[in-house]
Formats: C-alpha cells, sequence, structure tokens
C-alpha cells in the first residue's frame, strides 16, 4: 500500500472534503493505483539533477513598482454571498 | 528546578513598497475597506501573480545588512491553508529556498557581545485583516482585503537567545536596521513589524531544547518581554509539577499580560507546500547583488564604530546619535558645518532631544531648527557673540518660530557683554552690595566666589561674558 485509509481521510480533512465510507474506500484504492504508477520514476538515476519546479524554462518575470487601478469596492463585493458595508462578511471567527 | 530559557523569534517585516507584491494595489494604510483590490488579490479563478521587482531588491538589502547569503534560484510555493483572511486558499511564500540564508546580527546585553544566527529571510504575501466591526445588528466577523498581498518578508532567527533582554536586543537591532535600509516604516502598532517568539525552557545545563510554545499577537517590545517572561513562569509551573509542556500556538493578552492557547490548530499545520506553478523562478546573478550592494547605506554599527574612531565622541554619544537614521543625518550635516563633534554632540542629545520630547516627541525631521540654522547659534557661541546660556534661550526661541539665532539675538538684544568697562562697574556694584560675603570670601570661605558670579550674571540679565566676569571679580576680590 503506498497510502492508508486514514491519510486520505485526513488529506480530505485538510482539503475540507466530507466523504463517505465507501468513497473513503474507492479513493483510497484509486490514489494508491496512481502512487503505485508514478513510483516508477523511482527508478530513474536523478543523482545531481536539481528538482523541477516549473515545467516552462522561463525565469524573473517582473513588474515594476508602479501603482494600477484597482477594481473598486463594489467590483470586488459583486460576487460575496454576504457583506457589510464594505466588508465582506463571513461567519465569526473565535479565536 | 532551575531552568533555562531558549528563545527564537520570527518577525515579519512589511515592505514600505508603493504596490503589492503580485499585483498593481496599491499598500497604502487605511484605505477604505476592500478598496485596495483587484483579481489578483481577491483571488478570482484565472487571475495571475506578476511579482514587483522592488520586493525582492528589498529582500537582498535585507540580507545583506544580516550577513545571510543570498540564493541565486528563488521559487516561490503555495502554503496551503483555510482562513476566511485567505481568499486563495494558500499563501504565496517560500518554502526550502528562501532568498537570504545563514546570517546573523551581533547584540549585546550587559556590556557582553553576541552573535544571534539568521536561518532565513523569505518573501511572501500578506493575509487580509479579519475586524469584528462595531456595526449595529452584525455579530459576523468582517473581511478587508486591502492588506492581502501586501509584501513581506519573514526573519526567522536561529534560538539563540537565552533571556527576554536578548530577545529585546536582537528585535531593536533588526527593527533599526530594516529602518536604516528604508525597506520598512517599522510601525508596531499597525503591524509593519510583528513578532513571533518561540519559547522553551530546559534544566540549567542541558543541551537538549525542550517543547516550544509559539507566542503571536505581540506589538510592542514592552509586550514581547512580558509575553516571555510570562511564558517562561508558565512552563516552569508545569514542569515543576511534572507535566509536558505541549507544543501550541499561544496569543498574548496585553489586558492581562498573559497567554493563552489558541485551540484546535495542530492538524492545520500541514500546509502541503509545493511550488507555485503561476510565479517561475527568480534568479539573482552576482551582479545583480552587487547592485543592491552599492546602494547600502551606511548601518548602525559601521556608523558608531565611525563616530567614535573619526569624530572622537564617547561610545554613549555614538550609539544614542545612530539610534535612528534621520537623527545620524541631522548629527552629521550640523557637524559639517560646525566641525565640532562633542559640541554638536552635546547639542543634539541634550536642547534639540529635548525640545522634540517635550513637544510630543515630534520626528527630527518636523525640527524647524534645521542643521544649518543650529550650526548657526553654535558659531555665534564660539565668536563670543552670546553666552552658553543664553544660546540655549535663542534655542527655545529658534525651536518655537523658526527664526534665524542672528535674528533672535539682535531683536532680543542678547549679544553677550565682553566690554570691560560695562562689566567692571557691575562687579563693582555687586561687591558693595554684599560687604559680607566679600568679608567671608577673604577670611577663606572660597565657595563664596560662585554666589559672586552669581549676582553679576543676574545684574547683567545673563548677557555678561563670564571669562570676564570671572577675571575682574578674581582681580577685584584679591585686591
Amino acid at each position: 500500500m503506498k497510502i492508508t485509509r486514514s491519510e486520505v481521510e485526513h488529506v480530505a480533512r485538510l482539503a475540507r472534503l466530507e466523504l463517505s465510507d465507501s468513497e473513503l474506500d474507492t479513493f483510497t484504492g484509486q490514489m494508491d493505483g496512481i502512487l503505485a504508477y508514478v513510483e516508477k520514476l523511482n527508478a530513474l538515476d536523478t543523482e545531481g539533477i536539481v528538482p523541477t519546479s516549473h515545467a516552462v524554462p522561463m525565469e524573473n518575470a517582473f513588474r515594476p513598482d508602479q501603482p494600477a487601478d484597482s477594481i473598486g469596492v463594489e467590483a470586488a463585493l459583486a460576487n460575496a454571498p454576504l457583506r457589510a458595508e464594505s466588508f465582506f462578511r463571513v461567519p465569526k471567527v473565535i479565536e | 528546578m532551575k531552568y533555562q530559557v531558549v528563545i527564537g523569534l520570527e518577525v515579519h517585516t512589511q515592505l514600505t513598497t508603493n504596490t503589492k507584491i503580485f499585483c498593481g494595489c496599491s499598500t497604502r494604510f487605511g484605505a477604505e475597506p476592500n478598496s485596495q483590490t483587484c483579481p489578483v488579490c481577491l483571488g478570482f479563478p484565472g487571475a495571475l501573480p506578476v511579482l514587483n521587482k522592488q520586493v525582492v531588491e528589498n529582500a537582498i538589502l535585507a540580507g545583506l545588512a544580516t550577513n545571510c547569503s543570498i540564493t541565486q534560484r528563488n521559487v516561490f510555493a503555495r502554503k496551503n491553508y483555510f482562513y476566511p483572511d485567505l481568499p486563495k486558499g494558500y499563501q504565496i511564500s517560500q518554502f526550502d529556498l528562501p532568498i537570504c540564508q545563514h546570517g546573523h546580527l551581533d547584540i549585546e546585553v550587559d556590556g557582553e557581545q553576541k552573535r544571534i544566527g539568521i536561518t532565513r529571510i523569505h518573501m511572501e504575501e500578506d493575509a487580509g485583516k479579519l475586524v469584528h466591526a462595531d456595526i449595529p445588528g452584525v455579530d459576523d466577523s468582517c473581511v478587508d482585503l486591502n492588506r492581502a498581498c501586501t509584501p513581506l518578508l519573514e526573519i526567522v532567527s536561529e534560538p539563540d537567545m537565552r533571556s527576554p533582554d536578548e530577545a529585546i536586543a536582537y528585535l531593536k537591532k533588526l527593527h533599526q536596521i530594516v529602518m536604516y535600509l528604508g525597506i520598512c516604516d517599522g510601525n508596531l502598532e499597525e503591524g509593519s513589524f510583528r513578532c513571533d517568539a518561540n519559547v522553551s525552557l530546559m534544566p540549567v545545563g542541558s543541551t537538549v531544547f525542550g517543547t516550544r510554545a509559539e507566542l503571536k499577537n505581540i506589538n510592542s517590545f514592552k509586550f514581547i518581554k512580558q509575553a516571555i517572561e510570562y511564558e517562561i513562569e508558565r512552563q516552569a509551573e508545569i514542569l515543576d509539577d511534572g507535566g509536558k509542556v505541549i507544543q501550541e500556538t499561544r496569543l498574548f493578552d496585553p489586558n492581562t499580560g498573559t497567554t493563552r492557547s489558541m485551540r484546535g490548530k495542530e492538524e492545520a499545520h500541514d500546509y502541503r507546500y509545493f511550488p507555485d506553478p503561476d510565479l517561475v523562478p527568480v534568479l539573482i546573478t552576482d551582479q545583480w547583488i552587487e547592485d543592491v550592494r552599492a546602494t547600502l547605506p551606511e548601518l548602525p554599527e559601521a556608523k558608531r564604530a565611525r563616530y567614535v574612531a573619526e569624530l572622537g565622541l564617547p561610545e554613549y554619544d555614538a550609539e544614542v546619535l545612530v539610534s535612528s537614521r534621520e537623527l545620524a543625518q541631522y548629527y552629521e550635516e550640523t557637524v559639517a558645518l560646525f566641525p565640532q563633534a562633542k559640541t554638536v554632540s552635546n547639542w543634539v542629545m541634550g536642547e534639540v532631544s529635548r525640545a522634540l520630547n517635550e513637544d510630543n516627541n515630534r520626528s527630527i525631521t518636523d525640527c524647524q531648527v534645521t542643521p544649518a540654522l543650529l550650526a548657526d547659534l553654535l558659531k555665534l557661541m564660539e565668536k563670543g557673540t552670546i553666552s552658553g546660556k543664553i544660546a540655549k534661550t535663542v534655542f527655545d526661541e529658534m525651536y518655537k518660530t523658526g527664526k534665524a539665532p542672528e535674528k533672535i539675538v539682535e531683536e532680543k538684544g542678547l549679544v553677550q557683554v565682553s566690554d570691560t568697562g560695562a562689566i567692571e562697574a557691575m562687579v563693582d556694584e555687586v561687591l558693595n552690595n554684599n560687604p559680607a560675603q566679600v568679608e567671608q570670601y577673604r577670611g577663606g570661605k572660597e565657595t563664596v566666589f560662585g554666589f559672586f558670579v552669581g549676582q553679576v550674571m543676574r545684574a547683567s540679565k545673563g548677557k555678561a561674558n563670564p571669562a570676564v566676569v570671572n577675571e575682574l571679580l578674581l582681580k577685584k576680590l584679591n585686591g
């Protein structure tokens, strides 16, 4: 086994996903299969090769520190399910 | 049991760039909520972040100023967690390839030098602000995303500090450096310079660190000290009772001076970092580093050493004068015009600082007595046009009105009297009016001399040249 049922449960919880027992079984099996397949890469000798972080051979894409227009409060809040004055309104966060 | 505290600090400094780290929205503080937002910082699907070049240069500056090595190939990573102030569900940060590593700062506590290691400095975006807004009928939390995507440098120290005082010394030093560099406004209250403290205890003599608690929400140097002191007490009590310190995040409460646990954050600490595919790597060449190095200002430590070695100032004076870049600049500009280092130092640390303090801690940059005006005043004193005592009166008037010292001296008729004839008349009068004291002096009680000087100065309204007064008095008394 490349991944356990409880690991899948943990990852699902981190992603705020609620999975039924049968879904957990299904996904554990599927993810195990995927990981086993990808495991083949471990057969390659990658000694001295810099880990790939990006697929596109490009670097240093910068923006100068010059202000651009913002979209405005109304546009920003247009899709908000709830608002209060100019704020996004969310269930109370207690900490 | 006796315990040794072990402290490591994480400091988030908000950079003073005009725009956010990945979009062109303004970073101005205090604007209407959500008015400085766009698809990128709101986390709208499909929006593409583009890195602000200034952030990279500021990070290199910070690294060079703290003796770090600069990482050549930088990658941004996503730190995944859910919180309402984080619109994308991840924070763009750096993980295994931070821009600066392996630095250090030297601090001094009770006359002892100590080197504090800096593990890393990395670039990241800030989250938005959760507000419990005072809106009638609304008990929910409110989110303002103006701060979201504001550039931060997170500066992580090694767990090298062994007392609250060392922690404060390190923080003050770091604070001074980012202010000197001009990359952070240093405002603790507005959250531009935020500190988290990792605190643990181990038995004295041990080398194995205990379990640490992470203290958050501390926005003044005083509170940092308080929070650490409270935490030392709390953990010592647990350990003395045979208990175990739990690794957790604790919030400092400034009202009670205590810390309390933030519940249920443990599982969320699994951030599942991975390289952000939206942002290409940043390659920093040696040439770029050297170009940035050329813009490094003289840092407080070097300045202090120079003031002592080249200007001959006492350590104490040098330390005070370099405390802020603005004060040091004021001092240097004045010395350039009136090259008597110690006299200028006395005035800047004395009259100038006193006047600013009494004036609501006004900043030196708002002082009406410019370096040029202060130098003019000192020149008048040096020439003997006015006495040191009168100079202070003139200074107060300059501070209030911004007028030139010559003008004030002329308007108020404060020119020092060095005319021997005029002073002699005053000396005679004082001696005639105080025969008893004259008798005492001649009988051997030389301490009365000061009394005569005082009387003559008063008779002249402070304008008599003290050297001439002394000379004449001595001559007449000793007959």
